[in-house]
């Protein structure tokens, strides 16, 4: 669009534009989107200044329709008013002076919708520049609830990243304390934590990383008794626990109530990941039907592990979560990722979700599937 | 020659070995033959001649349970998972 400001254009003030606009003149604001997300005239039309060539034929098609055009101060709609009636449209103003008179005059107007506060946009402000992500993405983040059944050393990295990232809640389910052998891998823990409950520690490591996310501890044990109340809240559950008992335990009653859980394991130099969908893609009893004897699965703290395995798992971990959350990318189900940080080597194997698998295979499908269809029970009824 | 990658725990019983290069046109007798170079490993993995159902096998990444089983054919390009479940994590949750 060449200069044209030497044409002559009408030019109104706030009050005399917002008459205009109650006798039907067609409203077009001419900023950029980003301004008017920020809040609009409420009707009107964004057709930003460097688009009205293009698409003023589409947006007013007729020129004798009566166009009020404003942008913030009246520049830039005075452009193209001189412009659109250089190209013939008949009836063209443009409102002079700032656009805060529009909304003192009485003038119709939008506020945008808020997904983040101004806080927000500056804290979180590189992931939301992210195109899969966005204010929406960063919403959502802000919304969702992730449960951690374990804040040791595969709990440390996930929980310090989601918290950061802004995820709203955090539940922690933990009832051991620090111990000074837990810090060269847990680093959600310090040392002038030691002898504090673990759930408690993490939550003081959480609230000075971001006091916007809320963290709920769960001091207790994951068992059959207490699992479906435990994860019933949340929408993704993160399994870092160290037993094969638990691991069932969590596996089959969060296929029951639908929740995709994002599994990690790790044993010296080696770490597993990969994330459980149910009914979409295999469950834990799928990967593995039967558990190892009690040689072969030694726990941590008998085998050891490398202080990063836990992190470089972790996180890996935290990136399922927040593609679970955020609904975009591919996730792990599906797949079993194996690391080998003596090698620094990944491999994949590919998972399959067993049709005879007794926690998600078809006839276990059914059987949940009717159960929920029945009418809630009270919780007094269902718990007894 | 095909490879066996050998978990963690398995370790031990060969020598601290990570891979192990086998001959055998089928998992059993790549299996077989890993077995003859690391004799402590058949009793680890193995019940009344049979592997253990604890353990998953994997050609390159496919299960072989939903394959040929331990029939399931091997290339001498083939790399062979054998994966244990793993527990490690935290032992208080």
């Amino acid at each position: 669009m060449t200069d044209q400001s030497n044409t002559a254009v009408r030019e109104v003030s706030a009050a005399e534009a917002v008459a205009l606009a109650r006798e039907g003149y067609r409203v077009i604001d001419v900023r950029e989107q980003n301004e008017w997300d920020a809040g609009h005239v409420a009707g009107a039309t964004l057709l930003p200044l460097r688009e009205v060539p293009e698409r003023i034929g589409e947006v007013a098609p007729d020129r004798d329709t009566p166009l009020l055009l404003h942008c913030a101060v009246g520049a830039r709609s005075g452009r193209a008013a001189a412009y659109l009636s250089q190209l013939g449209y008949t009836n063209v103003v443009s409102l002079k002076g700032p656009l805060d008179h529009w909304k003192q005059q009485g003038g119709l107007w939008e506020e945008p919708a808020q997904l983040l506060s101004p806080g927000q946009q500056r804290r979180y402000a590189r992931q939301v520049l992210i195109p899969e992500i966005g204010q929406e993405g960063q919403r959502r983040m802000l919304d969702a609830k992730v449960l951690l059944i374990g804040a040791g050393g595969l709990g440390s990295p996930i929980a310090l990243y989601l918290a950061a990232s802004g995820v709203g809640t955090i539940g922690l389910v933990d009832d051991d304390v620090v111990d000074e052998s837990n810090l060269q891998r847990q680093v959600i823990h310090g040392v002038d934590r030691l002898g504090m409950l673990k759930v408690d520690s993490a939550e003081l490591t959480l609230r000075g990383l971001n006091p916007e996310t809320t963290v709920v501890k769960h001091v207790e044990r994951l068992s059959a008794d207490n699992v479906e109340r435990l994860i019933a809240p949340y929408d993704v559950i993160v399994d870092g626990t160290d037993n094969f008992d638990t691991r069932y335990v969590l596996n089959d009653a969060a296929v029951k109530l639908r929740k995709p859980v994002v599994h990690g394991s790790i044993y010296r130099w080696d770490g597993q990941v990969t994330t459980f969908v149910p009914f979409e893609g295999p469950c834990y009893r799928c990967m593995y039907p039967t558990q190892p004897p009690p040689e072969l699965a030694p726990a941590c703290s008998v085998a050891g592990v490398l202080g990063v395995l836990p992190g470089i798992a972790g996180v890996m971990q935290a990136n399922e979560v927040f593609k679970l959350i955020l609904g975009v990318g591919d996730t792990l189900s599906g797949r079993l990722l194996i690391f080998d940080a003596m090698g620094t080597t990944f491999d994949e194997v590919r998972t399959w979700r067993d049709p005879a698998c007794p926690a998600c295979g078809d006839a276990a499908r059914v059987a949940i599937d009717a159960e929920s269809r029945q009418p809630a029970q009270p919780a007094s009824v269902a718990s007894a | 020659m095909s490879t066996v990658r050998i978990p963690p725990v398995l370790r031990e019983n060969t020598g601290g070995s990570r891979a192990v290069e086998v001959t055998g046109s089928t998992v059993t007798e790549a299996l077989d033959d890993l077995f003859a170079r690391h004799p402590a490993l058949r009793d680890r993995v193995t019940e009344d001649g049979q592997l253990s159902d604890f353990i998953n096998v994997y050609v390159n990444d496919r299960d072989v349970r939903y394959r040929d089983g331990l029939a399931t054919a091997v290339g001498p390009d083939d790399t062979i998972i054998l994966l244990p479940a793993m527990a490690g994590g935290s032992n208080r949750a």
